[in-house]
């Protein structure tokens, strides 16, 4: 493999669109932590050493119910191992100029659309390609938090109250498109989701904790999907 | 909080379980994954998660079970109509905020 053409530059400018778009996702992260009693400061901190959101929500939700560490540790395991999958197509992607110090480096800003954004580039992708994509993104992600974190604590209790449900939003949001198109997703989150009902409501499963039930309705889920609706080499 | 277990610590350990899912393949492997059934599954998991995570808990993220199903109606109805992150989630919070206002009038 040869060294790629993109330069920092080149990446800066492919991460600024992530960057915006993070910007407004980790804000509604950032108003939910301090909902939850985390502190705007330890928020932004866990955006600026985690850049994932949805193990974000999971993991503070986990604090804030005063969850076991090994709990934390397997939720972050599952809810992220899609990352695993990314980080094994990119390691294919990445030109010869990535040594090994670099891919440890890089290997901190694999996120869903910093790999969508990599792989799209035609040809392999070097270490400053990736340091330019990889620097906005973060920025905006921990700056929105502090910023959610801050806007929690000072607006009016109806406001901030009415903010909590951004991220859910969001989630919505990144499901319904794929849903409509791919009847396997679809499939896989209207399991996920009866199943997590399920063990919320009722009381046999009294015992289990929000965070140990997304893992399993996850695997469940996820498991169930991949058996009735396999999914073909070109699409996953 | 009132915590055994200090604040950093879980932070430590949410850091260090998500940077060594990314890490361990980009520094390890470079082997395709080949089963079927693992590419499946590793393409089903974030939105089984995503879908457990908002349903129920959509229902206690705001101050009452009312204002949040009337922000999920309104996220269910703005992201079928294909709109954007952004908006999706103004939508929702704007319809929680309104029936916030409208539903203790009752």
């Amino acid at each position: 493999m040869d060294i790629s053409r993109f330069s920092f530059r080149d990446g800066l400018k492919d991460g600024m669109p992530i960057a915006l778009g993070y910007l407004s996702v980790s804000f509604g992260f950032g108003v939910s932590a301090v909902s939850m009693g985390i502190g705007w400061l330890a928020a932004a901190l866990i955006s600026l050493t985690n850049v994932t959101s949805a193990g974000q929500v999971a993991g503070v939700a986990i604090i804030a119910a005063a969850g076991s560490l090994g709990e934390i540790a397997l939720s972050m395991l599952v809810i992220n191992i899609r990352y695993f999958l990314m980080s094994i197509s990119l390691s294919q992607k990445l030109d010869d100029s990535c040594t090994l110090p670099r891919r440890l480096l890089i290997a901190y800003g694999v996120t869903d659309e910093i790999f969508a954004v990599s792989s799209s580039k035609e040809g392999p992708v070097g270490s400053r390609y990736m340091a330019g994509l990889i620097l906005l993104p973060v920025i905006g992600w921990t700056i929105g938090t502090l910023l959610g974190g801050i806007a929690g604590e000072l607006l009016p209790y109806s406001v901030s109250a009415a903010l909590g449900i951004a991220i859910y939003g969001m989630f919505v949001a990144i499901i319904m498109p794929v849903a409509r198109k791919d009847k396997g997703v679809l499939l896989c989150v209207c399991v996920s989701v009866l199943l997590s009902c399920l063990l919320k409501y009722i009381p046999l499963f009294s015992g289990i904790s929000a965070g140990f039930s997304v893992i399993i309705c996850a695997i469940v889920s996820a498991a169930a999907a991949s058996v009735i609706k396999p999914v073909k080499e070109a699409e996953a | 909080m009132n915590h055994a277990i200090p604040l950093w610590l879980y932070v430590l350990v949410m850091a260090c379980v998500t940077y060594a899912v990314r890490m361990t393949p980009l520094v390890l492997f470079r082997k395709k994954i080949h089963s079927v059934f693992v590419r499946s599954f590793l393409y089903y998991v974030p939105y089984a998660v995503l879908g457990a995570m908002t349903i129920p808990g959509i229902f206690y993220s705001t101050d009452s079970v009312y204002s949040a199903a009337a922000g999920l109606a309104a996220a269910l109805v703005a992201s079928f109509a294909g709109r954007s992150l952004l908006f999706v989630a103004v939508a929702a919070c704007a319809a929680a905020y309104l029936a916030a206002l409208i539903v203790p009038l009752f």
